[in-house]
């Protein structure tokens, strides 16, 4: 007897009680389908926190004040200011791993135009910004470096000031006012979404740090933070070591002495939120998969009782020569069959669910081969592990007493 | 020794542990039967006759004395071999027919041959064959529960005989048809035997039934008590 017959064997055996073989195989379904539409959720939330670091840039660096202390009175990070334009110039300058950099003075600031007003963060940053936050310009133009230079009174609006104060009308050429002082817009970045949290990327305004420096704030010896751009992703430690090199000489810190400064590298916040994903993707996948098992104990339950209601069957096939390996075969054919079915009803049943939340809960979900692969042979292996003592029950009957049973 | 017998049994006992006690089912049965014969055991009920045919079916073992079928002794086979031997060289017709529900003519004929190695179209036109046999041409797609007793009989029958066994063994056929059903049904043993020489086994308390056959055996208390034949 082949593998082939004792399929055909228990899909006629299936077909003959169909509700029944139904009701078993829904375990599976739900289970499967769980299976893959939480771990679909799962990936599609790495997918979306990946897309959004990838959308801020990689090779993206922070250097940021460190925290100092002062008569053994540890102060936050970044409490004091000790970054100097000159160290933006230095790195600039001598680190070979790193391509642009941003020295960053921030504020926040009432502005006015004509009628309106709005208060929102003052961005004073160098003219690679776009470049190193990979942030596009929708209208307009961004301030190069001789405008920095010399400190014009020149603003770029971030999409949501834009729509704020004009309303849709042309910006480009208008005065606005910021701290009564009067800015030139000529340009408007691209919209770029919320980054999470409260923090809206679109509700900003940048002008040039010289500027920022000499008219908002009033002081021209210090910066909040420089944004850097390594040469690539890959060499994006090699540039955290330069940058702390250098600094740590310009701001003579000793040998063994902690740095008063932080460089922090954008892959591996990166990597930090990913890894944070992934246990959400294994939390909901396990919990998928407790049903999944539940599924698998149900078509126990109903092949114990299938068996004790065809008894009589068996002893009938036995009378007529099948042997137990065929008895036994037959039963754990007919689990494997339905969990298997059950599985790839389940797959469907999941990619849709998944397609269903992402429509409507507006999350981004991701359904992998591998979490279809996984459940699928997940759903079989419960099939053999579920089916086997039922099966092996039914092959050890006694043929005489199965034929008798009532 | 006559190797003409299709069987051949020596001594054979049957013992029955029953919690602390033991029923003899069997004490002591020698019999012969030939090819071709039509061999009837009669006797009231717990007299052994059904033990008597589960041990000449290969359902059941002896707990002594020996059994040969063909020559062979399968009193000592394992269960597997029981069950080969079952598959090429046995035909069961029980009293309630026995058939599998929702399923239909064709594919219960079919049955045996599915736990053989004989390739599936062949199986097909061995199973439309059986049913011809037994008067059952254009009924083959019916289910069974679309049959009436007689007709389910017949199809239990195509069963039996579809793998061509050496034995047909019959435990009460009629019990459960009407009489004039039940005549049809011994018709149909009376002519398998008399027009293809198949040896039948018929189990039986009924007299009527028994009147086709050329050789009786009469058991009671596990003991054949009379012997008769034409």
């Amino acid at each position: 007897m082949n593998i082939i017959r004792t399929i055909r064997i228990s899909l006629r055996a299936l077909s003959r009680n169909k509700m029944r073989s139904f009701l078993t195989a829904l375990g599976i379904i739900i289970g499967v389908g769980a299976v893959i539409s939480m771990i679909s959720i799962g990936q599609g939330a790495k997918r979306a926190v990946e897309e959004r670091f990838d959308s801020m840039g990689t090779n993206l660096l922070f250097v940021r004040p460190g925290s100092r202390s002062f008569r053994g009175r540890h102060g936050g990070g970044g409490t004091y200011q000790n970054l100097t334009p000159d160290d933006a110039k230095a790195i600039e300058e001598k680190a070979d791993a790193v391509r642009y950099i941003s020295p960053n003075v921030s504020t926040r600031a009432q502005i006015i135009y004509g009628n309106k007003n709005w208060n929102t963060s003052i961005q004073g940053v160098g003219a690679k910004y776009p470049e190193i936050r990979n942030w596009e310009i929708e209208e307009g133009i961004f301030f190069d470096e001789i405008i920095v230079k010399s400190g014009q009174k020149v603003c770029v609006l971030g999409s949501e000031v834009n729509e704020n104060l004009f309303e849709g009308a042309d910006p480009i050429g208008q005065i606005i006012r910021i701290k009564k002082i009067p800015f030139r817009v000529i340009g408007v970045l691209k919209s770029r979404g919320e980054a999470g949290g409260w923090f809206n990327r679109d509700d900003m305004i940048a002008i040039p740090y010289t500027t920022a420096q000499r008219r908002l704030i009033g002081r021209t010896d210090r910066i909040n933070s420089i944004d850097v751009s390594a040469i690539s992703m890959a060499r994006s430690m090699e540039a955290v070591e330069q940058i702390e090199e250098i600094l740590r000489i310009r701001h003579k810190i000793a040998p063994g002495a902690e740095d008063d400064f932080n460089v922090r590298n954008m892959s591996e916040i990166a990597e930090g939120a990913a890894e944070s994903t992934k246990i959400l993707t294994i939390l909901l996948g396990g919990i998928a998969s407790v049903s999944l098992l539940v599924g698998g104990i149900g078509i126990m339950n109903i092949m114990l009782v299938s068996v004790t209601e065809r008894i009589r069957e068996i002893g009938i096939r036995m009378s007529v020569g099948a042997r137990e390996k065929d008895i036994l075969l037959q039963f754990l054919a007919e689990a494997i069959v339905l969990s298997f079915l059950g599985g790839i009803i389940g797959i469907g049943m999941g990619v849709l669910s998944s397609n269903l939340i992402s429509h409507f809960a507006g999350w981004q979900t991701l359904v992998s081969i591998d979490s279809i692969a996984l459940a699928f042979l997940f759903s079989g292996s419960v099939g053999v592990f579920f089916g086997f003592y039922p099966a092996r029950k039914a092959s050890k009957l006694d043929p005489i007493e199965a034929l008798r049973y009532e | 020794m006559d190797n003409n017998d299709l069987i051949r049994i020596e001594n054979l006992t049957r013992v029955y542990k029953v919690g602390e006690t033991q029923v003899r089912a069997l004490s002591g049965i020698s019999y012969r039967v030939q090819q071709g014969d039509l061999l009837a055991i009669m006797g009231p009920s717990g007299s052994g006759k059904s033990t008597l045919m589960n041990i000449i079916g290969c359902l059941d073992k002896p707990t002594e004395g020996k059994y040969y079928l063909e020559g062979e002794e399968v009193s000592t086979l394992d269960k597997n071999k029981l069950a080969r031997i079952r598959n090429k060289k046995i035909g069961f017709v029980f009293q309630t027919f026995n058939l599998l529900s929702r399923t239909t003519a064709l594919e219960n004929t079919e049955l045996p041959l599915l736990y053989s190695n004989i390739p599936r179209k062949k199986t097909r036109d061995l199973a439309y064959k059986a049913l011809s046999v037994v008067g059952l041409e254009g009924r083959e797609l019916h289910r069974t529960n679309q049959l009436s007793g007689g007709e389910q009989q017949r199809v239990a029958i195509a069963r039996a005989l579809v793998n061509s066994p050496s034995l047909l063994l019959a435990d009460e056929p009629t019990g459960n048809l009407d009489t004039k059903t039940g005549a049809e049904i011994m018709d149909i043993f009376k002519n398998l035997n008399q027009e293809k020489n198949i040896t039948i086994i018929l189990v039986t308390h009924d007299p009527d039934v028994s009147k086709i056959a050329h050789k009786k055996i009469y058991l009671r208390d596990g003991k054949i008590i009379k012997e008769e034949r034409e």
